[in-house]
């Protein structure tokens, strides 16, 4: 699906959302009544130092107006924008940043779902979609934490041994199904289905608190994170 | 990933109180040694996990002289290697001793 | 694991935290005798993905978690390994600072958290799990915050703070640094990698080092304390910052995004690390490298004096 009929299934009644130079800012009537703020990142745009603080800003604008509008993330998204300015001038801070604003949001009731349209990777991907409560996905997005040249670069194994590898384990190839399984992505939407209903859907549903290693479990994508977590948790509280 | 396990008799119980030590990291040419006091008095075990295979000979000879200089009673030490030199492991290994063998205080 | 060893003051002013292990950073960090362990290297929780590549693994995968003292009141601390895989995030290594997180966001009253960073980012055998263990940090880290735990990042290793540490960073109350501890999150080798020479030169490390290393980052705000790079020296930032760090909520966040867009404004046309110093009013903005830490501490203090409320 293009941008623009994501945009149109998720507000068939329309939507103020403006798309400049890569950066989505704007907001939505949800099909309840409701309203839903929206910031994204679009045509596969490496996320830098200027566009975060446009993202961020509008986030705390958003908290700042009160209420419980929920907060929409749609991501089609490069990397983190490699450069030497954007690095001199704190890049990581910028990226924390935006992560923060999204978790202070969901925690003060505006509840935060992340939709990955496209692409994303790295330190983008964990500062604007996996910093939301509910991560989804449209089927063919092609997340990817470490892709399979550069890995191949550094282990100084081939591409096809390495996917012959990934074969037997979700934990480090990319692809969505991969991240599913993991836990970070919730759900694969249906692109034949209205995206609006899918997204009252979600936000009806998904309970707050951070459930990605339990789901990660449940699936086999990662074994110990979730129990290793809490046990880790319990001998903290409850020390021997 | 190739790995030995070692059980050998040792002259005497390994002094000090001190439950547990760690000495060492997991890196290129070094590894890390867990020195743990739980067998019985006169017995020792050392288990190497290591990525180089071929080398059994040379951990046994490295292994047999540790026992022998250090008579490790009661302690088993687990070894994860990086690729270390024999002559690496053989400090670690005495480190990993002399830091279990420390008085707490 | 436990260690009760006494730790003397001249020990401290004497150990180098860049030299030193996580294990003896956390011994002598803390009051001495005070630290206990959590899921040691006798429990033998290792990486489950690291046979896959016939790779060695660590008892502890790399990390350090536990409970301990400092200046005689109770914190959590984590510390990384940056010599075994660079440091890096995975599974199990991601979970355990996860637990320690969320064990300080479910403490009352809320204690601090000190995270001894020493990473290169996401280990890149378990790179999924890895990333999304970053994403878990960092909202166990902000739970934590919002609960009033104070949580400090002290940077200084071998490894540096990169990828998703430096993103990890980024959301701590308060960060010191010292010569050593570089913060950035692409790594010089990838901005040369994709970008090209002319971007980045990984092999100029005094590029490396004025770009991404402590100096800069304390001079831009990136960091509130500049260290040497001896144990004591962290040791009295802790307590510092931990006294200094501000709590998490909106006005804080208010005050990031100006303080983030006022460097923006600033010095978003500078080309170089010695611009932006320059700017700062530093006269001979070449020296910074060159100065002792009491000597770059002044003239950092005159330039920007540390603010402790908008990180």
């Amino acid at each position: 699906m293009t941008l623009a009929e994501i945009l149109a299934s998720l507000f068939p009644a329309g939507h103020d959302v403006v798309q400049d130079r890569g950066i989505l800012l704007g907001s939505g009537p949800l099909k309840d009544g409701g309203h839903i703020t929206v910031i994204g990142v679009a045509d596969r745009t490496p996320l830098g130092i200027d566009d975060l603080v446009r993202l961020s800003g509008h986030v705390l604008k958003a908290v700042e107006a009160g209420g419980r509008d929920p907060i929409l993330v749609l991501i089609d998204s490069d990397s983190q924008r490699m450069s030497k300015r954007d690095e001199l001038l704190g890049l990581n801070e910028f990226l924390a940043h935006l992560a923060k604003c999204l978790l202070l949001a969901d925690m003060q009731a505006h509840h935060t779902v992340g939709l990955l349209y496209g692409h994303s990777a790295a330190g983008a991907f964990i500062a604007t979609a996996m910093s939301t409560r509910t991560l989804v996905a449209l089927p063919g997005a092609t997340p990817v934490v470490m892709d399979l040249p550069s890995m191949s670069k550094v282990t100084k194994l081939t591409i096809e041994t390495l996917q012959e590898k990934a074969k037997s384990t979700p934990v480090f190839a990319p692809g969505l199904d991969n991240l599913a399984q993991t836990g970070a992505v919730l759900a694969i939407w249906d692109d034949k289905r209205s995206l609006a209903d899918q997204l009252q859907t979600v936000l009806g549903e998904a309970a707050a608190g951070d459930r990605r290693d339990r789901l990660g479990k449940e699936r086999k994508g990662r074994p110990k994170a979730a129990d290793i977590a809490e046990r880790v948790r319990e001998l903290a509280l409850h020390p021997a | 990933m190739e790995t030995f396990s070692y059980r050998q008799t040792a002259g005497r119980r390994s002094a000090g109180t001190r439950a547990q030590a760690i000495v060492g990291v997991v890196a290129s040419g070094n590894l890390e040694v867990l020195v743990e006091r739980v067998l019985p008095d006169t017995e020792c075990q050392i288990d190497v996990s290591t990525p180089i295979s071929g080398f059994g000979k040379v951990w046994e000879a490295v292994v047999a002289d540790f026992v022998e200089r250090r008579s490790p009673g009661g302690l088993k030490l687990s070894i994860n290697d990086g690729g270390a030199r024999a002559d690496t492991v053989a400090l670690r290994l005495a480190q990993a001793v002399r830091l279990i063998e420390e008085d707490m205080k | 694991m436990t260690d009760q060893k006494t730790v003397t003051p001249f020990q401290r002013h004497t150990s180098s935290w860049y030299e030193s292990s996580a294990r003896d950073r956390v011994r002598l960090l803390l009051d001495a005798g005070s630290f206990r362990e959590f899921i040691g290297p006798e429990a033998r929780e290792m990486s489950p993905h690291l046979d896959l590549f016939d790779l060695p693994k660590q008892f502890d995968d790399g990390i350090v978690v536990g409970r301990g003292m400092l200046g005689g009141k109770p914190l959590f601390v984590a510390a990384q390994e940056g010599r075994f895989m660079g440091g890096a995030f995975g599974e199990v290594h991601g979970a355990k600072l996860t637990g320690l997180l969320r064990a300080a966001r479910d403490t009352r009253p809320a204690i601090p958290v000190l995270i001894l960073f020493d990473t290169g980012g996401v280990r890149l055998q378990e790179a999924n799990a890895g990333e999304l263990s970053i994403s878990e940090i960092m909202r166990a880290l902000v739970e934590a915050r919002t609960a009033g735990a104070k949580v400090v990042g002290l940077i200084g290793g071998r490894s540096g703070c990169y990828g998703g540490g430096g993103l990890i960073a980024g959301t701590c109350s308060a960060l010191a640094v010292s010569e050593h501890g570089r913060i950035a999150v692409s790594g010089p080798e990838v901005i040369e990698t994709n970008r090209g020479i002319e971007e980045f030169d990984s092999k100029d490390k005094s590029l490396v080092w004025r770009t991404m290393g402590g100096r800069n980052r304390r001079l831009i705000g990136g960091a509130d304390a500049f260290v040497d790079d001896t144990i004591e020296a962290f040791r009295a930032a802790a307590l510092l910052l931990i006294e200094r760090a501000p709590a998490f909520d909106l006005d804080m966040l208010k005050a990031e995004q100006a303080r983030l867009t006022e460097r923006l404004q600033r010095f978003g046309d500078c080309a170089d690390a010695v611009d932006i110093w320059a700017r700062e009013g530093i006269a001979d903005a070449r020296s910074v490298p060159g100065l002792s830490t009491e000597a770059f501490t002044a003239i950092a203090d005159k330039a920007r004096e540390p603010r402790y409320d908008a990180r």
